[in-house]
């Protein structure tokens, strides 16, 4: 019986992405069949694993195992079920208290977080000897970060005219944003593939045994 | 603008799966080679003595299997063989399946490795940003249990674990937030832990900076290339490196198309610049 699930799994498995993958040829009922049960099962499942592995385990049963103690999960809750008054019309205004505490929560913590790791810690990571290095290689690379870094940052000062020394630098750091734009889309293009990849390497194995899994 | 012979997209397409399928069929064997990031993780983790004690944090789902898969399994394995103790959790929720199903492919090979005394899975907390600042000043409070239920307190890998202070270095396999990032700004900026990642390509270029002179991040691995490199690194080829030919020809074949896009737009704008058409 494990066994035939296991290969019912499989032979679902590769209808669905060839399904899926029906798309790239045109728009057709195939696609939209297995787009509208994706959404669907996906959203059953987010449901019950919301409310057996987070709403249970962190709410429900420390209130019923120890009141006393876990009383102050109380107002998360009440917060939450505020959250949900959005979805009538009528007490929809009651959701912007929960929403106004989270943002104000998020944006106290996260901007100590950031300003120590993304502004702190990267700026001194930046304030470097470019000339101490194992290899020319190292201190050229040095340096480029430092000439990157301050071109880039001085083409996103906009309370002076980009003209003369300004505008050359400007321009200089448009070239370093345009360099790790073609890196950042070559790492998509990568990413993109690996994906294609792995369904392939599921066709050709688990479906057809064609090669190794 | 001139008249430009478009073509059909569905022939790239058709080449890129064949592109793609055919070398995973007749295997090439194209060269890889270790770039520096890979090999300041395998670093980290050989450097790892005896008996030590690493976080694993699945911070992805079965979206990104096919890109974080390997490469869990290829850090996952190294730490096995090198008798690192292993705490697994997830900042995801289907991380969980993803680190026990790590755990069921790799077990086998070693039976020695017994369950909260050589590895525990935590299973998942949601928070994020906030729960991993609540693990670095108690951990306890935040996983009282393991993802069986079983007190921590019971389990011989967690003695001592009351934070992030005796744990040799954390890891956490990103797809997205919360993931790398977070651990980097509490882990590493907040409480001095050695810190890696493994992430997907697409979140590659927002994680690289973090690898600087503060060594926030301690080398990434970054997408399938960078897993068949930890593959080949650890001497076990895997289904990173089977694809990274598959991967080579589809980036030639996108390079030649972008090449010859260029060649085409820049005749095209030759001609209008003449008048003719």
């Amino acid at each position: 019986m494990e066994q035939f699930f296991a290969t019912l799994g499989i032979w679902l498995g590769a209808i669905f992405t060839f399904a899926i993958f029906s798309f790239l040829y045109k728009d057709n009922p195939f696609y939209k069949t297995a787009e509208q049960i994706f959404v669907g099962l996906s959203a059953g499942y987010w449901f019950v694993y919301t409310v057996f592995s987070i709403l249970i385990p962190n709410l429900y049963d420390p209130l019923i195992q120890n009141f006393s103690v876990n009383w102050i999960k109380i107002i998360p809750a009440i917060l939450g079920i505020m959250m949900l008054m959005r979805l009538i019309p009528k007490t929809e205004w009651i959701s912007r208290f929960p929403i106004s505490v989270v943002i104000g929560t998020t944006s106290g913590v996260f901007f100590l977080r950031y300003l120590k790791s993304d502004v702190l810690n990267q700026l001194t990571a930046t304030m470097i000897n470019p000339f101490v290095g194992e290899s020319w290689v190292m201190v050229v690379g040095k340096i480029m970060l430092i000439v990157g870094t301050i071109s880039g940052v001085i083409y996103f000062y906009f309370s002076k005219k980009h003209t003369g020394a300004l505008g050359v630098s400007a321009k200089i750091g448009i070239y370093f944003l345009m360099v790790s734009f073609g890196a950042a889309f070559g790492y998509t293009a990568m990413a993109r593939i690996s994906l294609l990849i792995g369904r392939l390497q599921f066709l050709l194995g688990d479906w057809l045994g064609i090669i190794q899994p | 603008m001139g008249k430009t012979k478009q073509l059909d997209r569905r022939w790239l397409f058709l080449l890129i799966f064949l592109g793609v399928a055919l070398p995973l069929i007749f295997s090439i064997g194209l060269p890889l080679e270790t770039t520096k990031n890979v090999q300041m993780v395998y670093d980290l983790v050989d450097s790892m003595p005896k008996g030590s004690k690493a976080l694993i944090s699945f911070d992805y789902d079965p979206a990104s299997m096919p890109e974080l898969h390997p490469m869990a399994k290829a850090v996952v394995k190294h730490c096995f063989d090198k008798e690192i103790d292993l705490i697994f959790t997830a900042m995801w929720p289907m991380g969980v399946k993803m680190a026990d199903d790590i755990i069921d492919q790799l077990i086998e090979d070693y039976p020695d490795l017994e369950y909260g005394e050589n590895y525990v899975n935590l299973g998942f907390k949601a928070g994020g940003m906030i729960t991993i600042q609540s693990m670095g000043k108690n951990f306890r409070e935040v996983f009282p249990k393991d993802m069986n239920g079983n007190s921590i307190d019971e389990l011989p890998i967690m003695d001592g674990i009351n934070n992030f202070s005796n744990i040799g270095f954390i890891f956490s396999l990103s797809a997205g937030a919360p993931g790398i990032k977070e651990w980097v700004q509490i882990a590493h900026d907040a409480y001095n832990r050695p810190t890696s990642g493994g992430c997907t390509g697409v979140s590659a270029p927002a994680m690289l900076p973090y690898i600087n002179e503060q060594h926030q991040l301690t080398g990434l691995l970054a997408g399938l290339k960078a897993a068949a490199e930890y593959e080949v690194l650890i001497q076990t080829p895997g289904t990173a490196t089977s694809g990274m030919d598959a991967q080579s020809i589809a980036h030639l074949i996108i390079i030649i198309f972008i090449a010859v896009g260029n060649i085409n737009y820049w005749r095209n704008k030759r001609k209008e610049k003449k008048g003719g058409k």
